[in-house]
């Protein structure tokens, strides 16, 4: 695979996020409360947490899909909640279930940025295409449509479509959940030398462990909506904090489960 | 949010569409493709039960009207009736009562479906806005395709109460008495007034439709709950609405 990565796609400068005093409310609910996080260009900068914990809707923010409630998002100097800013920076999101459009091919998927963005002809919008899909393995999927491709294809799909938009920041949402350890490990290693032949700054959401301490640079714990550690993967592999290792080293007791002590609580 | 203030919210909603997309229309011509394929699809695709039903529409008219006309001696008007009727009300509201359901209901389940399945994030961070992409070529094509489906509904309804006026013992008018009745008390202006209709109802489907469709939340139960509500939406503004523009058309 690493040997496909002969030449980058990408052109351009890669930018930092910086995340201020981030606040969001959905009605009642509180969802992330005072994330301050500083993303260096460049860097894998991995975001963990429990299910529910408000990561994706942290990176929501970053992309400029949701508006905060108080607080800011900045790429580079850009603030990530204006519309405009995406006329300024290529950002490129890998969603969960790879968010491919159904009713385009494989191929059609991929050209539709430099299309509709009008970036070249033809011919050279399909020499894009085709060298994003031969970076990933996919030449033999370029005529199949999306509900043909396995949950593992569908997120090279949704990787190669975001390089296609030659990123200067790439986002990742869970890009290893629903995959065999096989495919995990595959993408992990996409991951990981992408940024090292682009440089490109990378979030990555996950809560799978192997993917973050593989990749990441540095990571952040997102906890209840809140930041519970932050810091290098060498700081998470034996943390102190009791809730951040028992979430990266569950024991599992089948003497005392854990739903027991869970309903238990709810009583 | 009480129910006058989400109707408040719903149309400035609306209008903030029609805005966002009408900032897009130059880039119309270079979406000339998907132009030609949302026209097959609203057009091309509902001539069939737009023919079908427009001629039995028009058949039955012939029939009521020939059987209550027929007691005060005024069976040669059939033709007139029949003619206004289709040209002026049932041509216009009966193909935008079937585009809703046939069209506004697909779109509004492409679109929520799409919403759901976050396609419409990846168009946003793909800064292609859906205004442009998925409303603009939509708008367009069912302004063009509106009148010309009116146009073919009043044909077929015209001929529809042409044969059954011929064949029908208890009318026995023939086609050339009800063409001429029909030429006689008809103006274009009749038919450009349809038209009009036509014209208005399709856009009101469409915006109503992409709007609600672009606005799902939730799962795929959403995705069915929104196509309900955008065609009850959209048949309950089409009579209503009905009224307003006829008003306005037959004072102007």
């Amino acid at each position: 695979m690493n040997s496909a990565f002969t030449a980058s796609p990408f052109v351009g400068k890669t930018f930092g996020v910086t995340v201020s005093r981030l606040h969001k409310s959905f009605g009642r609910a509180t969802v992330l409360t005072d994330i301050n996080l500083d993303v260096k260009p460049g860097e894998i900068f991995c975001i963990m947490g429990p299910s529910g914990s408000g990561k994706s809707v942290l990176l929501k923010h970053i992309a400029g899909l949701e508006t905060a409630t108080s607080g800011e998002v900045r790429i580079g100097e850009f603030d990530a909640a204006d519309p405009e800013t995406r006329n300024k920076i290529h950002l490129a999101l890998v969603f969960q279930a790879g968010a491919l459009f159904s009713s385009l091919s494989v191929y059609d998927n991929l050209a539709l940025y430099p299309r509709e963005h009008r970036q070249g002809n033809e011919a050279g919008i399909r020499e894009r295409v085709m060298h994003a899909l031969s970076i990933l393995s996919l030449e033999k999927a370029v005529h199949k449509f999306p509900s043909d491709l396995s949950g593992g294809m569908k997120k090279r799909v949704a990787i190669a479509r975001a390089l296609v938009m030659e990123p200067q920041l790439l986002l990742y949402d869970e890009p290893t959940s629903e995959l065999d350890p096989v495919m995990s490990a595959t993408l992990t290693e996409i991951i990981a030398t992408l940024r090292e032949q682009t440089a490109v700054t990378s979030i990555v959401v996950t809560h799978d462990r192997d993917l973050a301490f593989n990749i990441a640079d540095r990571l952040a714990f997102v906890m209840d909506g809140r930041i519970r550690g932050l810091g290098l993967p060498a700081d998470f592999k034996s943390p102190a904090d009791p809730v951040i290792a028992n979430f990266l080293n569950p024991v599992i007791d089948l003497k005392n489960p854990r739903f027991k002590q869970l309903e238990n609580h709810h009583e | 949010m009480n129910l006058p203030t989400a109707i408040l919210s719903h149309i400035g909603g609306t209008l903030l569409l029609l805005v966002r997309t009408l900032k897009y229309l130059p880039t119309l011509p270079r979406q000339f493709p998907r132009f030609m394929e949302h026209c097959y699809l609203i057009g091309y695709t509902s001539l069939p039960i737009v023919t079908i039903l427009s001629f039995f529409i028009g058949s039955v008219l012939a029939l009521q009207s020939g059987y209550s006309m027929e007691n005060f001696g005024a069976k040669q008007f059939i033709g007139t009736l029949v003619g206004l009727t289709m040209a002026r009300e049932l041509g216009p509201v009966m193909v935008a009562i079937l585009i809703t359901g046939r069209v506004g209901s697909a779109v509004t389940a492409e679109l929520a479906s799409m919403k759901v399945y976050q396609e419409i994030d990846a168009l946003v961070t793909m800064n292609i806005p859906p205004e442009r992409m998925l409303v603009l070529p939509r708008l367009a094509a069912v302004l063009v395709m509106m009148p010309v489906l009116a146009i073919i509904a009043n044909l077929c309804g015209w001929y529809g109460g042409a044969l059954v006026c011929q064949y029908t013992h208890f009318i026995s008018v023939d086609s050339e008495a009800y063409f001429s009745a029909l030429k006689l008390y008809m103006k274009p202006r009749d038919i450009v007034d349809g038209l009009i209709k036509a014209e208005f109802f399709g856009f009101v489907i469409m915006l109503v439709c992409c709007y609600i469709g672009l606005n799902t939340r939730g799962g795929p139960r959403e995705i069915g709950a929104s196509v309900t509500k955008a065609v009850v939406t959209s048949l309950i503004l089409i009579l209503v609405l009905d009224y307003f523009v006829t008003k306005a058309l037959l004072f102007t």
